[in-house]
């Protein structure tokens, strides 16, 4: 699965890294660092977390497995 | 049929039947793209990249990828919705015909658009000697491929690294090679890391931090050249001081060009600093006329902003890209009375040192800087920046929550120093220089840049006065 954090928005609340610390981490007192291409299998783990952030700052895939419709060349 | 009810009909049967083509396949073209769907246009839509991946986030490159805790190929972006268009990806665009409606490709195809969307971003400045930059284990950092191979070059235990540059990317990289205890080096021509973007009253912060870390910080020195082994790897550098430094990876992080070069004889304002255009993304020609079909968004367009004088404002900031290609999105398949602006106050984070800095407003628009909260000492702090009595920017160090607060402020055009909040204040909070650098000093320069106009790069065309 992909994800991203607007980390303009993060204010370091640090919930994910407690819902979901092998996706999320805080490197220093603030600083939140994440894998963007989580394994699948942990994608409730990751709604939890995104749901739970309180600024809402967590974007996840729409798509299952999403791919590009039509790539060429 | 009325005139209002024809052109209504126009827009309904552009928004089905239009042909879009997005050049620029990276965070601003696929937001848009997504928010041109969203939107409800159902027309052909094509999306050009030069590089041949699907788009992916930037930051996390200079961060847990070269940490190593992300590989560079697990950063692609969500889709935030489903988005059914045509990727021409690994293939540049080269040019474009505004008289045919067509945008040039490297491969000779020439694709037809009615709207299109420039979102081709920045490219990073290579080392200026060629030869030099040839040689084995020099570094720039941009793309996922840049990523993906200085990361390699720090895995292998290199005995140093040398950065040259000490913009956000450069003290990022440096911070890496320091929590994976490689011995860094960092050379800055500036009087202080970060000193272009944050002025040096905030470099100087930075500075002490980098020291605390075991950076070997060397601040107005240039490098005036680098040197190889036999088979061609870099060994060294000589800096203007007289020393050399012994690194066997080198990063030049020197900022950014923006990739207009394929827009020359488009007869579009581009050049040195993106592309011109006005505050909705509709992009200027050379002769400051707005254009009804081009459109820019992300780090390679420049727009009057209201806050900062109406001066072009050029945003090489995340969520520039998502919010202005969005308000370029919805503004490309809608008429006047729905066009939307895209007022952003800028804002970015960088965590370096085990410390989140993060900003609002444009600190090199101010000339003071004032603390308002916290203690420099402990790297915990905000401060604002101001200009003639008002508020333009603020900074903080592991305070990121405080930041809204001093972005409404901003919006508001505040009294400089603004109203205080919170109870942790500093002793001391009298405004200082922010120290920025004379305009034209060589130093990495700031990611959110007041443009001017430089008329050596323009041929506008003058039209001469009738009798």
């Amino acid at each position: 699965m992909r994800i991203v954090v607007d980390l303009n928005r993060c204010q370091g609340y640090a919930q994910c890294v407690f819902l979901a610390h092998e996706v999320f981490r805080l490197s220093g007192e603030e600083t939140l660092t994440y894998d963007p291409n989580p394994d699948d299998a942990r994608r409730l783990q990751v709604e939890r977390a995104a749901a739970a952030c309180p600024v809402q700052a967590i974007l996840i895939d729409r798509l299952e497995g999403a791919q590009p419709r039509s790539v060429t060349s | 049929m009325t005139v209002p009810a024809r052109v209504a009909e126009l827009v309904r049967d552009f928004k089905a039947n239009g042909r879009i083509v997005i050049v620029g396949a990276s965070l601003a073209g696929l937001r848009a793209a997504e928010a041109l769907r969203e939107e409800g246009f159902s027309g052909p839509l094509t999306i050009i990249g030069d590089e041949p991946h699907e788009p992916y986030d930037r930051p996390p490159l200079s961060k847990q990828v070269l940490k190593g805790w992300v590989p560079a190929d697990h950063t692609e972006l969500p889709r935030l919705r489903e988005l059914d268009a045509q990727w021409r990806l690994g293939v540049a665009a080269t040019g474009l015909d505004r008289t045919a409606k067509q945008v040039l490709l490297a491969d000779g195809e020439r694709v037809p658009y009615d709207r299109l969307l420039i979102a081709t971003g920045t490219r990073a400045r290579q080392w200026p000697n060629p030869t030099e930059a040839a040689l084995a284990g020099v570094y720039t950092l941009r793309s996922r491929d840049d990523a993906a191979r200085l990361r390699q070059a720090l895995a292998a235990g290199p005995s140093r690294v040398l950065v040259i540059g000490g913009g956000f990317i450069g003290c990022e990289v440096a911070s890496v090679c320091r929590e994976l205890d490689i011995p860094v080096t960092l050379v800055e021509r500036g009087s202080a890391p970060l000193v272009g973007a944050l002025g040096g009253v905030i470099g100087e912060i930075a500075a002490q931090m980098q020291r605390d870390h075991g950076v070997d910080l060397r601040c107005e020195v240039g490098v005036l050249s680098l040197e190889g082994d036999a088979s061609g790897h870099v060994r060294r550098a000589r800096l203007s001081d007289g020393t050399t430094v012994e690194a066997d990876v080198v990063l030049a992080s020197l900022g950014s060009i923006r990739n207009v070069e394929w827009l020359e004889g488009s007869g579009l304002a581009a050049g040195f600093w993106g592309v011109g255009c006005d505050a909705g993304g509709r992009a200027f020609d050379i002769n400051g006329v707005v254009t009804d079909s081009v459109y820019v968004a992300g780090d390679v367009a420049r727009a009057p902003h209201v806050l900062y004088e109406y001066q072009f404002l050029a945003m090489e900031h995340w969520d520039n890209a998502v919010l202005g290609a969005q308000v370029a999105a919805h503004n490309m398949v809608s008429l006047e009375p729905d066009y939307r602006p895209h007022l952003l106050l800028p804002g970015f984070w960088s965590g370096q040192f085990g410390v989140n800095i993060k900003s609002v407003g444009v600190p090199p628009f101010g000339d003071e800087i004032v603390f308002t909260q916290g203690s420099a000492k402990q790297r915990r702090f905000a401060a604002a920046y101001g200009r003639r009595g008002r508020i333009v920017a603020a900074v903080t160090f592991n305070n990121g929550k405080w930041l809204e607060y001093y972005g409404r402020m901003i919006e508001q055009s505040a009294a400089f120093p603004p109203p205080l909040p919170g109870w942790d204040r500093p002793d001391d909070m009298k405004p200082i220089a922010a120290d920025f650098p004379e305009p034209g000093v060589p130093t990495a320069t700031s990611d959110v840049v007041l443009t001017g106009h430089d008329p050596n790069q323009r041929t506008a065309e003058f039209r001469p006065r009738g009798r």
